[in-house]
C-alpha cells in the first residue's frame, strides 16, 4: 500500500521532475528532431542494436515484455514522452530497471522513446 | 555419360560429403545453437567442431532455452513469444510445436523424460505437456494472495520424483508441483520468501532448490528430501548494506553452479561471486570479478569455474580456480558475450559472442581458442548432455 502511494506519487514527480530536468538542458528545437547529424547512422544503429537486445534482455527482444513491461506503441500511447525518458535516464528505483544515463545521452533517451512509441523499425 | 548424369553424380557426392539429415548416428555430441533474433537454431556437433545444419520457424527467441529428450534425438526449445518447439536435431526439422503462453522464459523435463513444463510470464504459471505429443497435461496458473493475481515464474528446474520446482517472482513464494500422477496433481507452495525471486536452480543430486532473491540480498532454500522443514534464507544480507550497482542483465542460475561440495553464485547487483558450502550452505568466502556475474558455470570436472558479465562488460569471460578461489584467467571473446557450454566432459567450452555474430570454442585446459562458427546474433547454446543430468 505504502508502496503503491509512493510509486504512484513518484510518477506524478517523476513526469513533472523529468521535465524540468530535461528542460534544463538545451533541448532540441524541434522536439521530434532526431539528435543526430544526417550521417550518423552509425549510432543511430548501435542504439536500435542496444535497444532490442540490452533493454530486450528484460522487455524482450520484439519490445512484447519480459520481466519487464512492455515497451509497444499500444503500451506507451498515451504516456508522457519527457517522462519515458526520464525513466531511460534515471531508472526507476524500487524495481529492476536501471538507470541509462552513462551510454545514452538525453536527446538519444529522448529518440529511443520516439523509435519505440512509433514501433522499432523491423529487422535484426 | 550425359551431362544430366554427371550433374547428378556431383550432387550425389556433394551430399555424401555433408552430414545429412537422417544418417545413422548418435546425439551425444549434439547440440543446439538458438539464433535469436532470426527465429532459428543452428545443429552443431562438438566431435567435428561444425555446423551440421539449421532449423528455422521457432518464433522469438529472446530469452530461449532448450531442453534434451532422454534419448538425446530431440530438442524442446522455449521461445519469448510462448513457442514450445520439438526440433529433430537428427531429422534437422521441426517435429512439432505448440504456442502455450503469450509471453515465456524457459522449461524442463522430467525425471522419466515424459513430461515437458513451461514456465510462463503470461499469464503467469506452468504448463506442463506431454513430451511425445506436446498435448497439455496440466495447467498450473500462479495466482497468489487473496485476489488471486497471477505472478510471472522464474527458476523452474526438475524435481526427481516427477515434481518441478519454481519461484513466482511477483509473489515471493516457491512452489514445487508433483505430477508423479498428473491426474492428481499436488502443489506444495512456500509464501514469504523474500523479495523477487529472479531465477532458482536445483543442485546436481536433485535435493536442494535455491531461488535467487533480486529484491534483497540472498537467496531461498528447500530441502526438497524434507519440504516440511521449510525455507531457509541462506547468504543473508551478502551485500552487507551497501546498495547495488544497476543491474543491466538478470544472473542466471542452474545446476552448473555447483563445482564438488561448493556453490558459485552471482551477487546480484555486485561484482562478486559468492561461494557457499553445499553442506552448511554458509558463506565461505567471495571472489571480486571484473563485472556484475549472469553465467556462473562450474567445468563438469569442477576444477574450475566459468563466468560471463551483465552489459556494459559483456566482452569478458573470467575463469575462476577451484581450489585457490582466485581468478587464473580474463578472455576476451568478443562483443557481448551471452552464454556458455561446456562440452559433455568439458575438454572444451563453447562461448556466445552476440553482436560479433560467432560462437568460438575454447580448449579449456590451455585457453587456446580452438574453433569458430559464425552465427546469427547466438545467445544460448545447449549440448544434448544436458539430458542425462538433474536440473538442466
Amino acid at each position: 500500500m505504502m508502496c503503491a502511494l509512493i510509486r504512484s506519487v513518484l510518477g506524478v514527480f517523476g513526469a513533472g521532475l523529468a521535465a524540468s530536468v530535461l528542460a534544463g538542458n538545451p533541448a532540441p528545437a524541434d522536439p521530434g528532431a532526431s539528435p543526430f547529424g544526417r550521417r550518423d547512422s552509425a549510432r543511430r544503429a548501435e542504439l536500435l542494436n542496444m535497444v532490442r537486445q540490452d533493454c530486450g534482455s528484460c522487455h524482450g527482444l520484439t519490445m512484447k515484455g519480459g520481466l519487464g513491461p512492455p515497451l509497444l506503441p499500444e503500451t506507451l500511447s498515451g504516456k508522457d514522452r519527457e517522462g519515458l525518458a526520464f525513466t531511460v535516464l534515471y531508472g526507476r528505483p524500487g524495481t529492476p530497471m536501471p538507470p541509462w544515463r552513462d551510454y545514452v545521452t538525453e536527446p538519444e533517451a529522448r529518440w529511443i522513446v520516439d523509435q519505440l512509441l512509433k514501433g522499432l523499425p523491423d529487422g535484426h | 555419360m550425359g551431362t544430366s548424369r554427371m550433374l547428378l553424380a556431383v550432387l550425389a557426392g556433394t551430399v555424401a560429403g555433408c552430414a545429412t539429415p537422417g544418417e545413422l548416428r548418435g546425439t551425444g555430441d549434439l547440440g543446439v545453437v538458438i539464433e535469436r533474433a532470426a527465429g532459428r537454431v543452428q545443429v552443431v556437433d562438438t566431435s567435428s567442431r561444425k555446423s551440421l545444419g539449421t532449423v528455422e520457424g521457432l518464433g522469438d527467441l529472446s530469452h530461449a532455452s532448450a531442453v534434451f529428450s532422454r534419448d538425446g534425438r530431440y530438442a524442446y526449445v522455449f521461445g519469448r513469444d510462448g513457442g514450445l518447439t520439438k526440433v529433430d536435431l537428427l531429422g534437422r526439422r521441426i517435429a512439432k510445436r505448440v504456442v502455450q503462453a503469450g509471453n515465456s522464459i524457459g522449461g524442463s523435463i522430467s525425471q522419466d523424460g515424459r513430461l515437458v513444463a513451461a514456465q510462463n510470464y503470461e499469464p503467469g504459471g506452468v504448463k506442463v505437456f506431454d513430451a511425445e505429443t506436446l498435448e497439455l497435461v496440466a495447467d498450473i496458473p500462479a495466482a497468489y494472495g487473496r485476489a488471486g493475481k497471477r505472478s510471472k515464474v522464474v527458476g523452474l528446474a526438475d524435481v526427481p520424483g516427477n515434481r518441478f520446482a519454481y519461484a513466482l517472482f511477483d509473489a515471493g513464494e516457491i512452489w514445487i508441483a508433483d505430477l508423479s500422477d498428473p491426474k492428481q496433481l499436488r502443489v506444495k507452495k512456500f509464501t514469504g520468501i523474500g523479495k523477487e525471486p529472479y531465477d532458482g536452480l536445483i543442485t546436481p543430486d536433485g535435493r536442494w532448490y535455491l531461488a535467487g532473491l533480486f529484491g534483497e540480498d540472498g537467496l531461498a532454500l528447500v530441502d526438497t528430501w524434507n519440504p516440511d522443514a521449510g525455507v531457509r534464507r541462506v547468504l543473508d544480507g551478502y551485500g552487507r548494506g551497501q546498495e547495488k550497482l544497476p543491474v543491466y542483465k538478470m544472473p542466471h542460475l542452474r545446476g552448473w553452479a555447483i563445482a564438488g561440495d561448493l556453490a558459485f553464485l552471482p551477487a546480484v547487483g555486485r561484482n562478486e561471486v559468492l561461494i557457499a558450502d553445499t553442506q552448511s550452505w554458509v558463506e565461505v568466502g567471495r571472489v571480486p570479478v571484473h563485472g556484475q556475474p549472469v553465467f556462473v558455470m562450474a567445468q563438469p570436472d569442477g576444477r574450475r569455474v566459468w563466468v560471463n558479465f551483465a552489459f556494459p562488460k559483456n566482452d569478458t569471460v573470467q575463469v575462476i580456480d577451484v581450489p585457490t578461489r582466485t581468478v587464473v584467467q580474463s578472455l576476451k571473446p568478443g562483443k557481448a558475450v551471452l552464454h556458455m557450454e561446456f562440452t559433455p566432459r568439458g575438454e572444451a567450452v563453447w562461448i556466445s559472442a552476440r553482436d560479433d555474430d560467432r560462437v568460438l570454442i575454447y580448449d579449456t585446459a590451455s585457453f587456446v581458442q580452438i574453433g569458430a562458427l559464425p552465427a546469427d546474433k547466438p545467445s544460448g547454446i545447449f549440448f544434448t548432455s544436458r539430458a542425462w543430468r538433474i536440473g538442466m
